[in-house]
């Protein structure tokens, strides 16, 4: 068995399972955020009526709530969300709630890691498709909808088709200017956004075993746009160092069999990456950078849980340093743990310096929900993840999606820039 | 199962067309409904009707978990979405969450399927007939699990084995 089924069959409490067996799985942590936990609600609501008891919860210790998507509150509605939210935690007795003006607080997936929420082995469902996000922590992580997650709430188990799992083998380290961003946009050009459909996306080889936890968590979390159910790597003593200096304890190892059977092996040579950036509207349409288009770029987007972790600020501020934007720039840490972080290290002061504006944590313009919504015919470049129609604001604007290393240097140019050719 | 095809000849409709990212904050089915398809076909909600079906290419729902997606369409009137491919959430939401039925078909339905035309689903021959030209298409089978969650009206009233 491979690291996932290895994780599945645990969970569901049998010997062995193989791609295609349905399997009940018991849950080990599952998020929700401040889109899904109000939808949970609505699903509670409905359940009630018919007769379902919903007044406790399977194991409220291994629930966390994160408020992300429309935080400092956007709108009226959106601050009768986190209401909702604080109700809801308070009602059940969930102690993790991780409240913005509170201390610690940013995007559901930027916690799970930053905070050490959830452990090698785990099987862990959030309600936000980039829960795929963790699986670089050697986890099982799996996005789930409204009404599943419910179900896990009260039930503590849930479903699933155990997937076939696509291997991804990098072999070598990535060039010093291109990032994991890079080559998984890479993979979702090659495989398109359904060529991991229903299936495990797990990345290894030497390149991987060189990457730093957070960029394989950037690697994992776009595993999404390829329509995986989850991407993986299997968890090395990098990822006990990383949870352990965030608190974790006993952290143990997971790894998948000798004989683990994949459905395909594609490999890669690390030497040959190039920055990329995926035109709009779709995460498979890419580009090489030099190749791109020279249009003129109205904005440049460093934020999210795929863009905006410390490693990526790191980047866009080694690009920053020293040089003023020509464009509207804004950088969106992805927690307050980031924040205070990037403050210590004079990330920020790099980041004002050169004329942006340093924005709290939040999903923010990422989903069009607010913090540098885009307007008709705006063209954007961003560390985010997606870019359909509509994605970052209004349906005729336009997003370009880069490392932070070519976001930073086409924030200096105005045009998309490969970072090897800036002065 | 009778109904009129609403038809979208493409691949890839995403969640962020089916229901706008802004709206994911409104968790009231009915309003959410009003904005269905927004991102793609602004008459959508002036010219769906209950019981109309929805025809698109491979990958549909693709991008987020939001369940507003299957939320938006199901409240809007749609019963089932016909796609010759399904984006995994979208996909178990749709079904978890009873709002509609994703029917996967083949390329021939697609293609010979038209705006407007009445058919009739039927999933236990796994079935679909175009009786607007009188042919008839097959369906791909749902699995097992999906079949039972179907049949017991969503997950919550299904019972494991």
């Amino acid at each position: 068995m491979n690291i996932v089924e290895k994780i599945l069959a645990r969970a569901s409490g049998r010997n062995n399972v193989y791609p295609d067996d349905v399997v009940f799985a018991n849950v080990d942590k599952v998020m929700v955020h401040d889109v899904s936990g109000p939808g949970v609600l609505k699903v509670f609501d409905k359940l009630k009526k018919q007769g379902f008891d919903i007044e406790k919860l399977w194991d409220s210790s291994k629930v966390w709530v994160a408020e992300d998507h429309f935080v400092p509150s956007a709108d009226k509605i959106s601050a009768e969300n986190i209401v909702k939210l604080s109700n809801f935690t308070k009602k059940y007795g969930i102690a993790k709630h991780f409240k913005y003006g509170m201390g610690q607080y940013g995007i559901c997936h930027t916690l799970s890691h930053e905070e050490a929420l959830v452990m090698p082995g785990d099987v862990y469902v959030g309600g936000d498709s980039h829960t795929n996000t963790t699986g670089a922590l050697g986890a099982f992580a799996c996005g789930l909808g409204h009404t599943d997650v419910a179900y896990v709430l009260l039930n503590g188990k849930i479903w699933f088709k155990v997937p076939e799992t696509i291997y991804f083998k990098l072999n070598g380290k990535l060039p010093d200017h291109v990032m994991a961003k890079d080559f998984i946009l890479k993979i979702i050009g090659d495989i398109g956004t359904d060529g991991g459909n229903y299936k495990t996306m797990q990345f290894g080889g030497s390149g991987i075993d060189a990457m730093s936890v957070e960029s394989r968590l950037t690697l994992c979390n776009m595993t999404t746009e390829a329509g995986a159910k989850n991407g993986i790597v299997e968890p090395d003593q990098k990822v006990v160092d990383y949870l352990t200096s965030r608190g974790a304890i006993n952290v143990s190892l997971i790894k998948g069999n000798h004989d683990a059977e994949y459905a395909q092996i594609i490999e890669y040579e690390g030497s040959e990456m190039e920055p990329l950036v995926a035109k709009p509207f779709s995460p498979e349409n890419i580009a090489i950078v030099r190749e791109a288009p020279s249009i003129e770029l109205d904005k440049s987007y460093i934020g999210s849980c795929t863009g905006a972790k410390y490693e990526d600020l790191e980047a866009a501020a080694k690009i920053l340093k020293g040089k003023k934007v020509k464009i509207r720039t804004e950088v969106l840490p992805a927690s307050i743990s980031i924040y205070k972080r990037a403050m210590e290290n004079g990330l920020l002061k790099i980041f004002l310096d050169a004329g942006v504006t340093v924005g709290p944590p939040t999903c923010g313009a990422c989903c069009g929900a607010h913090m540098g919504v885009l307007a008709k015919d705006e063209i954007c470049i961003s560390t985010t993840n997606r870019n359909f129609p509509g994605r970052m604001g209004h349906v005729e604007s336009q997003t370009y999606l880069s490392s932070p290393l070519v976001a930073a240097a086409s924030a200096i140019t105005g045009k998309i820039t490969d970072p090897r050719d800036l002065n | 199962m009778k109904g009129n095809i609403i038809k979208y000849e493409q691949d890839n409709i995403d969640t962020d067309v089916i229901i706008p990212g802004q709206y994911l904050k409104i968790h009231d089915y009915a309003e959410l409904a009003t904005h269905a398809m927004e991102g793609l076909d602004p008459d959508f909600h002036s010219k769906v009707k209950e019981g109309n079906f929805i025809l698109s290419g491979k990958n549909f729902g693709c991008g987020s978990s939001r369940e507003h997606a299957p939320i938006a369409l199901s409240h809007s009137g749609i019963k089932a979405v016909l796609a010759l491919s399904f984006a995994r959430i979208f996909y178990r939401n749709a079904v978890d969450g009873a709002f509609l039925l994703p029917i996967e078909i083949q390329e021939d339905a697609y293609k010979g399927i038209s705006e407007g035309d009445e058919i009739d689903i039927d999933v236990s021959k796994n079935e679909i007939k175009n009786l607007t030209k009188n042919h008839t298409y097959k369906m791909k089978p749902f699995s097992e699990i999906i079949g039972k969650i179907i049949e017991a009206g969503g997950l919550f009233n299904y019972k494991p084995d």
